[in-house]
């Protein structure tokens, strides 16, 4: 294979994932904290298609698609409840948000 | 003279990936870090290239880049440019906290990676011209992956229809929105 070998795209899948855990940890607005999810998301579906690569079986590639389809509703739902929340003038801000603590 | 290229490529792309990650995190304005998101999935569109995932990179573009961006973009826009309020007063527990477990992740990732697997990363399977292409993407969704793709389908059925749920909420009455603790 031409070109860096697969530990060098599994670093960089790392790094990716550990900043949008940061993201996830520390923001707290929640549309951030979405934004910082799908950087983890994408992440995994790096290191998903480096494995694939590595291995020579489109499995990992696959998984990557259904990811993406997974995130694609996971936005759906967090955009939705964003919206929700502005519409009845909520603050944006995880941890203000305490309307539905038991 | 094209293994220099590829090269090239790569530290392009995993620089603008790794730098725009951190973008999206830092700014404070949500709108910006949308746009920094973009470059992201976008150079990670060419290292899935890279790695001879070309439907993947793809879909990527098309898909996450063009309608998930946008949909995020319309909201940033309707909810309208709040600022995340601005961090004061020295590190906090929770600011302690989280910096910490965010690297106890990278850490455990990278332990993880490296003892799993050292030395055997390395060599590469050889693969034809056709894998990572649509037909064999294609092929493998429809074969050995058909459950995935249906229960796929209703994943993205559901959330739809949650989204509608959510967001299509008419406004409640006066009264019962007083009635609603804040």
């Amino acid at each position: 294979m031409m070109g860096p070998e697969i530990p060098l795209y599994l670093t960089v899948a790392s790094f990716l994932f550990a900043t949008g855990a940061l993201g996830v940890l520390l923001r707290r607005n929640p549309l951030i904290v979405l934004l910082s999810l799908e950087i983890m998301l994408n992440g995994a579906n790096l290191a998903f298609i480096s494995f694939a690569r590595r291995l020579g079986d489109g499995d990992g590639q696959i998984f990557a698609v259904t990811v993406m389809a997974v995130a694609a509703s996971e936005v759906v739902v967090g955009l939705g409840l964003v919206v929700a929340l502005h519409r009845r003038d909520l603050e944006l801000d995880v941890d203000r948000l305490s309307t539905l603590r038991g | 003279m094209g293994d220099f290229l590829v090269w090239v490529v790569w530290v392009l792309a995993a620089f603008a990936c790794l730098g725009s990650g951190i973008a999206v995190v830092t700014f404070s304005n949500p709108f910006y870090s949308a746009l920094a998101l973009i470059a992201n999935l976008a150079s990670l569109a060419v290292l899935y290239l890279l790695l001879a995932a070309e439907f993947v990179a793809a879909a990527q573009v098309l898909v996450y880049a063009g309608a998930v961006m946008v949909m995020f973009l319309f909201v940033i826009a309707y909810v309208g440019q709040r600022a995340d309020t601005v961090w004061t007063g020295g590190p906090s527990w929770q600011f302690v906290g989280g910096v910490l477990a965010g690297g106890a992740i990278l850490v455990e990732v990278i332990i993880a990676i490296g003892l799993g697997a050292s030395g055997r990363l390395r060599d590469e399977a050889d693969i034809d011209a056709a894998f990572g292409s649509p037909a064999e993407i294609g092929r493998l969704f429809l074969t050995d992956h058909l459950l995935a793709f249906e229960v796929t389908s209703i994943v993205l059925l559901v959330a739809a229809v949650g989204g509608v749920v959510l967001g299509g909420q008419s406004r409640r009455a006066p009264e019962e929105e007083a009635s609603l603790g804040r």
